[in-house]
């Protein structure tokens, strides 16, 4: 590597460490190749000439190392993304799910909630989602809120509806949403039994026992340490048979929890705990 | 002559990794190439298309005249020298300094995810002067700006000629912001891959 190579990432290294110890959000175990796109993006946009500078100005300011911090989270998804995926979920996993009285869900790293939505409404299809608690959890406070408030701009409403149908909807998608200005709102009773929270991958513990986790295109952006504490987290949350969903270009079989789970659906990802 | 100059560069860097990126016309373009490979490649190459085949296996159907490999990249793998990569249809495929692929769903480039941009900037980051960059043929401009992150790194660049070039205005926009790119036809890029390999193999 070039001495310009090491110092770059030299400066990576301060600047997480700082943000870590100064607002305790851990991206030290990120992907670094996203990362440093990432930082790349925030230094432009903040006109920012180095990471020494940004390192200088974030730790004095709050508002700004939201900002960077924003930059560092934001990814963009679609409601019902991979269809065949929701359909997988939908006639494998939902029947065996329906045995259970009450079942409690956990959408990890639910960024501005397309994953979340997309479960309710199939949850609410087969007619589960009155007897469901649904965990919402992100690190950015920022994307739970947008979450939470469920709108979406009105020019994904078409790539949302043709998932959807492509992933065995019952209906039409806009039986779940308003339209209105530029954006679709979908509906309160989806999220009446959403619990949104900021937890982190990182850096916090297991919160509740759970049937299914959904953690899809998330684990991407680790290194495989931080994927690996990720999956074992999972692993201690769910029930004996509990379910675990990855991203499709995702897999478990090179992590050191491997053996904790079966695969039951190689193309879907999905995973069951021993 | 030219050819030879551009087989020493090769030499000289050396070349760790090959990335590539096309678009419209790409795939026939990627085939032309990929044919004359022989299996004796010592580096990964990693590709962008635009244009996806739609399922996984169907990249080595496509590719089923190449001797060498063809596979999609899954997260955290290790790309492997002497095959050929692909991004996933709706990633961005990014890599890093010990060849380990990263994915990510960050917003698309340019109305592109995959971006060939977004791979080439990161190769540029992660090989330094020893990555080889190649525009093929595209109906937009992605691939330009990360070239010219491969240059800025001292890398080398090859972009297909762009009269040849089924669509000609990304491996144009490519030369335009790497106005000392090598500008070949796809032939001479097989005939210069093959004698590097042959080389190499020859010299050990």
């Amino acid at each position: 590597m070039t001495p310009d190579h090491d110092l770059d990432e030299l400066e990576i290294d301060l600047l997480l460490e700082g943000i870590y110890r100064r607002y305790q959000h851990d991206f030290r175990k990120y992907a670094r190749p996203t990362l440093r796109r990432r930082l790349a993006q925030a230094l432009e946009t903040l006109k920012c000439e180095s990471l020494s500078v940004l390192q200088h100005r974030i730790l004095r300011d709050r508002s700004l190392a939201a900002k960077v911090i924003g930059f560092l989270t934001v990814q963009v998804s679609d409601l019902f993304r991979d269809p065949p995926f929701y359909r997988a979920v939908r006639d494998h996993i939902l029947p065996v799910l329906s045995t259970y009285s009450s079942l409690k869900l956990w959408i990890a790293g639910c960024s501005t909630g397309e994953e979340l939505y997309s479960m309710a409404i199939l949850l609410e299809e087969e007619d589960l989602l009155r007897r469901t608690i649904l965990y919402a959890t992100d690190v950015s406070v920022e994307a739970l809120q947008a979450a939470e408030a469920g709108v979406f701009g009105i020019d994904r409403a078409q790539t949302f509806s043709r998932n959807y149908q492509q992933a065995g909807g019952k209906g039409s998608l806009s039986d779940y949403y308003t339209a209105a200005y530029d954006g679709i709102a979908f509906d309160r009773r989806l999220r009446e039994n959403v619990v949104f929270s900021d937890h982190s991958l990182a850096t916090d513990s297991v919160f509740s026992e759970v049937h299914f986790v959904s953690c899809r295109n998330v684990l991407i952006y680790f290194d495989s340490e931080l994927r690996d504490r990720a999956i074992d987290l999972f692993r201690q949350s769910l029930v004996r048979k509990g379910y675990l969903a990855l991203g499709l270009r995702e897999s478990l079989h090179v992590s050191t929890h491997a053996n904790a789970f079966i695969s039951i659906d190689r193309d879907a990802r999905l995973y069951q705990k021993q | 002559m030219m050819l030879e100059t551009a087989l020493a560069e090769l030499q000289r860097l050396p070349i760790r990794a090959i990335v590539m990126g096309g678009s419209a016309g790409g795939i026939d373009a990627l085939r032309t190439i990929l044919a004359a490979l022989p299996t004796t490649l010592h580096v990964p190459i990693l590709v962008v298309l635009h244009l996806g085949v739609g399922s996984k296996s169907a990249w080595s159907v496509v590719f089923s005249h190449c001797r060498v490999p063809v596979c999609e990249a899954e997260d955290k793998a290790v790309a492997m020298p002497g095959t050929v990569t692909f991004s996933p249809p709706d990633y961005h495929l990014l890599v890093d300094g010990c060849g380990t692929l990263s994915l990510s769903i960050d917003a698309p480039v340019q109305r592109a995810r995959p971006s060939i941009d977004v791979l080439f900037e990161s190769a540029a980051w992660a090989y330094g002067t020893q990555v080889l960059g190649i525009v093929l043929s595209g109906a937009n401009a992605d691939g330009a700006s990360g070239l010219r992150m491969i240059r800025d790194a001292g890398g080398a660049c090859w972009v297909q000629n762009p009269d040849m070039a089924f669509a000609s205005m990304m491996p144009r926009a490519a030369a335009a912001a790497v106005p000392d790119a090598r500008v070949l036809s796809l032939e001479q890029m097989a005939d210069i891959l093959k004698s590097w390999t042959e080389g190499r193999e020859r010299h050990g």
